[in-house]
C-alpha cells in the first residue's frame, strides 16, 4: 500500500486577542491508499483543526508549521495558495462536513451543485458530468436520481442531503476523503447507513479516509487505525483493535470507561476528574497529567516519551506498562420504583395534531405529532422515552410539562388534571432539563439569580431561606459555591447542565423531565451527568422521565423504557427486557443500528 | 473582522472546557472595561457627546453674551479670524446683531433635548411593539408588521411638517412628532431579537416554572435586548437631531427667536455667499453632534455585542 498522506510534527497556533492558542501540537500520522484513520477526541482537542489545516481552511490568524506535510507526491507547504486551490481541494482531497442542513446551497439545484466544479475545472463536459452525477447519486442510494438532480436541498431529508454531499465530493474522484463528524447530526439508523456507505466507497475506490468523530464506538467499528487526541496532541495511536481493546494511555482508558455500554449490566461510569487544559501556554509536562490517576512527579516537569506498545501502537506516556484496566463495575447507587409506588405523572390517550397550510388559502395539511399516547411515571423510577427525530418525543415532553395543550387526551399529576393547575402549581410537580446547556440559561443573569428564579416566581421564602435553598441545590448537583455569582458564559457545558438541573430541583418537584440531557455534551461530561442522575436517585429518590435517542444511555439509567416511532408508542416495558429481547421491528432496527463495541477488558482477578 | 470572528469561534470552542481558574476568569465587567478602553471610535464619540451635554447644561455660564439681545450697530460681524472680526464676538454675529457663539451654545440645548426626547419617545413605541410582536407572534405579529409597513410607506419629513403645521410648533410638539415617526428601527430589531430569544430553552424553563408572559418579557427577554436598544437609541439620537434641524430650516420646527442650529442655517442662507460662516458654523456643530452620536453607537454595538461572550 502506498502512503497517500504523510504528516509529521504538525503544529497549529491561533493568535487571539488574549494571546496565542496552541491548538494543535506535534501531530504526526500517515494514511495509505484505501486505509481509514479515525481521529477521536472531545471538543477542543484539535481534531477538526487538524483536518482544516490539511485543506487550508483555517482562519487567517492561524499559523501552521510541520516538518513534513506530503500528499501523494505534492509537498503541500511549498504550493502557493493558487496552485493549491487548483490541484488539491475537491480534486484530490474531498471533505464532508457535520451539518448536512447547511453544507448545501439552498438556492441551487442538487444537479447544478454537483456538476459545477467538474465543469468549471474543465474535467468533464456538462453532459458527462450530469451522467456521472446520476450514477453517483444512484451509488449512494438516492432513489430516482435523475429526477432528484433537479430538486433543491430543502426537498430532501438530512440523511439524503448527507448522501448528496458524499456523492458531490466523489464527483472529482478524490484520493483522500476527510469526513468531519459526518453523522453526528443524523439519527442512529441513518448514521449506520451512511457509515456503511462510506466504508464501501473507500474499499471500492481505494480512497484514503480520515474519519473525525467524538464517538469512540463509531470509530472503533469503521477505521483501520485510530488516533486519540487530547488537548491538541495525539496521545495514543495505532490500529483500532489494539487502541480500543488494549488502550495504553490512561486517558484512552478513562474515556472508554466513561462510555455507557449496551452489553453487560449497567454500572457507575468512570469519570475523569478536572477539566480540559487551557492551551494558551505550551505545556511543560504531560498534557493529561493534572487529571491522570497514574501521574508521577516527572509527568509535570518533562514531556512524556512516545512509547511503542507492539507494532505501530504508540502512546505518549511515561508508563512502560499500561496500567491494568479493571473490569470491576461499580453497581449503580439508585434503585427503581418500589412495588406499588403511586403514579406521579399520567398521560392518557394524548393526541397532538398540527395543521399547516400552504399560503393563505391553500389546503390544510394535518400532521399527527402524537397519536394516542398513554404512559405513566411512577414515583422513584426512571422512565426512558426513546425515538428518533420526528418521533414526537419532544412534543410529548412539552405536553407533560404543561407548556402546550394536547388536541385530545389528558395529562394528570398526582391525580390532578394539568389544565386545572396554575403555572406555579404545575412547576412544583414537574421541572424540565433541556438538551442544549447553551440555550437553557439566560446569558444575562448570574447563577444565583437563575437558580432562585423559580422560588421568586412562587413567592416562596425570604432572601435568607432562598440563599439556603440555592446552596442546597448547588450542593446536590456538585457545583462549588464560588460559582454563585458567575454568568453562564463563564461555565463549561457540563457545569451549565448542572446549573439547569439545580434550577429544576430548587423547588423540590415530584419529577424531572430531561430532554436529551447529555447529547450535546462530551463523553466524559456525559458520564458525570449520568452519574449525577444516579446519585440523585439514591439521595432523594428522584423520579425522572428521560428522553433520548441513545440506546446505551437507556441501558445505563432507565428502569423502564417506552419506544416511540412516528408519534406512536410501539413498545413498552422494563428496560432490561426490551433491550435484551425486543419485540417490535422498529426497536430491533434501532438496537441493531446502535454502534457498539465491547472492549475486552483484562480481568483484575 | 471576519478573522476575529472565526478566532472568537475557535476560542469559544476551546474555552468553556477550560478550568475556570485557568481562564483568568475575566468577569463581564472586566471584559467590558477592556473593550471600552480599546475602542477608539467609542472614546472619541462619547467624548464629543459628553462635551456637548456639558455645554448644554452650563450654557448660561459659558456663553459670553445673551443670545437674545439684538444690536443693530453690530449686525453680521465676521468671526475673529476674518478681516474686521473682533474678540468681542469671537464667531461674529447674525443679521440681528446677536452674538453667534452664544446662540450656538444655547442651540446645543435645543438639539440635545430634542434628540434625547424624540429618541426616547420612539424607543417606548418601537420596543413595546417589537417585543409584543416577537413574543406573541401570530395575528398580533401580522397586525404590528402591517403598522410597520404603513409607517415605512409614509414620507416622514412631509408628514412631520403637516403635523407640526396642524398642531402648532413648539419644542414639545417637535419632540413628540419626530419621536412618533422614528420607531420603526427599534421595532424591526427588537422583533427579530425577541423571536430568536423566544425559541431558546431558558424561556421554556421559565414557563415551566410558572412565569407569566409579562414576567418572562421583563425578566428574561428585555435584559437580552438591552445592548441593541442602547445602540439604536444613539443612532436615533442623530437622526432625530437632523430631523429637528430640517423642520426648523423649513420653518415648521423651532420658532425664532429660540436659538436652534437648523433655524440658524435657515436664517443665514440668504447671506450664504457673502457671509458663509452663518451657515458653516452651525453646520459644523451639527456634524460633530451627529458623528459623535454615531461613533458612540457603533462603539456600543461592538462593545456590548455578545460575540465571544454569550455565544
Amino acid at each position: 500500500m502506498s502512503i497517500i498522506l504523510d504528516i509529521q510534527s504538525l503544529n497549529i497556533s491561533l493568535s487571539l486577542p488574549t494571546g496565542t492558542l496552541h491548538a494543535v501540537r506535534d501531530v504526526s500520522f500517515t494514511i495509505a491508499r484505501g486505509e481509514s484513520l479515525g481521529i477521536v477526541g472531545e471538543s477542543g482537542s484539535g481534531k477538526s483543526l487538524t483536518a482544516l489545516a490539511i485543506m487550508r481552511l483555517l482562519p487567517r490568524g492561524a499559523n501552521v508549521t510541520a516538518t513534513q506535510l506530503m500528499f501523494d507526491d505534492h509537498d503541500l507547504p511549498i504550493l502557493s495558495d493558487e496552485a493549491f486551490a487548483k490541484t488539491i481541494p475537491g480534486v484530490r482531497i474531498g471533505m464532508i462536513f457535520q451539518e448536512p442542513m447547511t453544507s448545501l446551497n439552498p438556492v441551487y439545484t442538487i444537479g447544478r451543485q454537483m456538476t459545477e466544479a467538474a465543469v468549471a475545472k474543465g474535467m468533464l463536459s456538462a453532459a458527462a458530468a450530469r451522467k456521472k452525477a446520476i450514477d453517483l447519486l444512484d451509488r449512494v442510494g438516492i432513489p430516482d436520481p435523475e429526477a432528484r438532480l433537479d430538486q433543491f436541498p430543502h426537498q430532501m431529508s438530512g440523511g439524503q442531503r448527507q448522501r448528496v454531499m458524499i456523492a458531490m465530493t466523489l464527483m472529482l474522484d478524490p484520493d483522500l476523503l476527510i469526513a468531519d463528524e459526518p453523522t453526528t447530526a443524523l439519527d442512529v439508523t441513518v448514521q449506520a447507513q451512511i457509515l456503511d456507505l462510506l466504508d464501501d466507497l473507500r474499499r471500492e475506490r481505494q480512497m484514503g479516509m480520515i474519519l473525525i468523530s467524538h464517538d469512540l464506538a463509531v470509530v472503533a467499528e469503521r477505521s483501520d487505525k485510530v488516533a486519540v487526541m487530547y488537548g491538541g496532541e495525539v496521545i495514543e495511536q495505532g490500529s483500532s483493535n489494539e487502541v480500543l481493546r488494549a488502550p495504553a494511555h490512561p486517558y484512552t482508558q478513562s474515556l472508554l470507561q466513561a462510555i455507557p455500554h449496551l452489553g453487560g449490566s449497567p454500572g457507575r461510569l468512570g469519570s475523569i476528574p478536572g477539566t480540559v487544559p487551557s492551551l494558551m501556554r505550551p505545556p511543560t509536562g504531560c498534557i493529561f497529567a493534572p487529571r491522570c490517576s497514574h501521574s508521577r512527579p516527572e509527568c509535570f516537569t518533562a514531556r512524556p516519551p512516545k512509547r511503542a506498545h507492539g507494532g505501530d501502537h504508540l502512546a505518549t506516556c511515561v508508563l512502560e506498562q499500561p496500567p491494568t484496566l479493571h473490569n470491576h463495575v461499580e453497581a449503580l447507587l439508585g434503585s427503581g420504583a418500589k412495588d406499588g409506588a403511586e403514579d406521579v405523572l399520567v398521560a392518557q390517550n394524548v393526541t397532538q395534531v398540527f395543521y399547516s397550510r400552504k399560503g393563505l388559502f391553500g389546503p390544510k395539511r394535518e400532521i399527527r405529532a402524537l397519536d394516542n399516547v398513554s404512559l405513566s411515571l411512577k414515583r422513584g423510577e426512571t422512565l426512558a422515552v426513546i425515538g428518533e427525530s420526528g418521533s414526537g418525543k419532544s412534543t410529548l415532553a412539552r405536553i407533560l410539562l404543561g407548556l402546550s395543550v394536547p388536541t385530545k387526551g389528558t395529562v394528570s399529576m398526582l391525580g390532578k388534571e394539568i389544565s386545572t393547575l396554575s403555572g406555579t402549581e404545575r412547576a412544583s410537580f414537574v421541572q424540565p432539563v433541556f438538551q442544549d446547556p447553551y440555550s437553557s440559561l439566560n446569558p444575562r443573569r448570574r447563577l444565583s439569580e437563575i437558580i432562585a428564579r423559580p422560588l421568586e416566581l412562587r413567592g416562596e421564602g425570604d432572601h435568607a431561606s432562598r440563599t439556603k435553598a440555592i446552596e442546597a441545590s448547588m450542593e446536590l448537583v456538585r457545583l462549588p459555591k464560588r460559582l454563585l455569582h458567575t454568568y453562564p458564559s463563564q461555565l463549561s457545558g457540563g457545569q451549565r447542565q448542572r446549573v439547569a438541573i439545580a434550577r429544576a430541583l430548587v423547588t423540590r418537584p415530584e419529577a424531572l423531565i430531561c430532554d436529551e440531557p447529555t447529547s450535546a455534551l462530551d463523553v466524559s461530561v456525559q458520564a458525570q451527568i449520568l452519574n449525577l442522575l444516579d446519585d440523585l436517585r439514591a439521595e432523594m429518590g428522584l423520579t425522572c422521565l428521560l428522553i433520548t435517542h441513545d440506546m446505551a444511555v437507556v441501558h445505563q439509567v432507565a428502569d423502564r423504557v417506552v419506544v416511540m416511532y412516528q408519534g406512536r408508542i410501539v413498545e413498552e416495558g422494563p428496560a432490561r427486557e426490551v433491550l435484551a429481547n425486543p419485540q417490535d421491528d422498529y426497536t430491533k432496527r434501532l438496537l441493531a443500528a446502535a454502534p457498539r463495541f465491547e472492549p475486552e477488558l483484562e480481568d483484575a482477578e | 473582522m471576519t478573522n476575529t470572528n472565526i478566532s472568537n469561534a475557535v476560542l469559544n470552542d476551546a474555552d468553556p472546557q477550560c478550568d475556570d481558574a485557568e481562564l483568568g476568569m475575566q468577569t463581564p465587567g472586566q471584559i467590558f472595561r477592556n473593550r471600552v478602553l480599546n475602542h477608539r471610535g467609542f472614546l472619541i464619540g462619547s467624548g464629543i457627546i459628553a462635551a456637548l451635554v456639558l455645554i448644554a447644561i452650563f450654557a448660561p455660564l459659558i456663553a459670553p453674551h445673551d443670545p437674545y439681545v439684538q444690536s443693530l450697530s453690530s449686525r453680521m460681524l465676521p468671526p475673529v479670524w476674518s478681516e474686521g472680526g473682533s474678540w468681542d464676538h469671537i464667531l461674529g454675529s447674525d443679521q440681528n446683531g446677536r452674538d453667534y457663539l452664544s446662540r450656538l451654545i444655547y442651540g446645543t440645548r435645543v438639539s440635545i433635548t430634542i434628540g434625547l426626547g424624540a429618541a426616547t419617545v420612539g424607543l417606548f413605541i418601537g420596543v413595546t411593539l417589537g417585543v409584543i410582536a416577537g413574543y406573541f407572534g401570530g395575528w398580533v405579529d401580522h397586525a404590528i408588521s402591517f403598522l410597520l409597513t404603513a409607517q415605512l410607506a409614509l414620507p416622514g419629513l412631509l408628514l412631520a411638517m403637516a403635523l407640526v403645521f396642524i398642531i402648532g410648533p413648539s419644542i414639545w410638539v417637535v419632540i413628540g412628532i419626530v419621536g412618533v415617526l422614528h420607531w420603526t428601527y427599534y421595532l424591526v430589531v427588537t422583533r427579530a431579537a425577541t423571536q430568536r430569544i423566544r425559541s431558546q430553552d431558558f424561556i421554556a424553563a421559565a414557563q415551566a416554572s410558572g412565569a407569566t408572559s409579562r414576567q418572562i418579557i421583563w425578566h428574561e427577554i428585555l435584559p437580552n435586548l438591552l445592548s441593541s436598544i442602547i445602540v439604536i437609541f444613539t443612532f436615533e439620537l442623530g437622526i432625530a437631531i437632523l430631523a429637528e434641524s430640517s423642520l426648523s430650516f423649513l420653518g415648521v420646527g423651532i420658532q425664532p427667536p429660540t436659538p436652534s442650529w437648523g433655524l440658524m442655517i435657515a436664517e443665514g442662507k440668504q447671506a450664504m455667499f457673502y457671509r458663509p460662516w452663518l451657515v458653516v458654523l452651525p453646520g459644523i456643530c451639527l456634524f460633530f453632534l451627529v458623528i459623535g452620536a454615531n461613533l458612540m453607537g457603533d462603539g456600543l454595538r461592538d462593545i456590548t455585542s455578545p460575540e465571544g461572550r454569550n455565544g
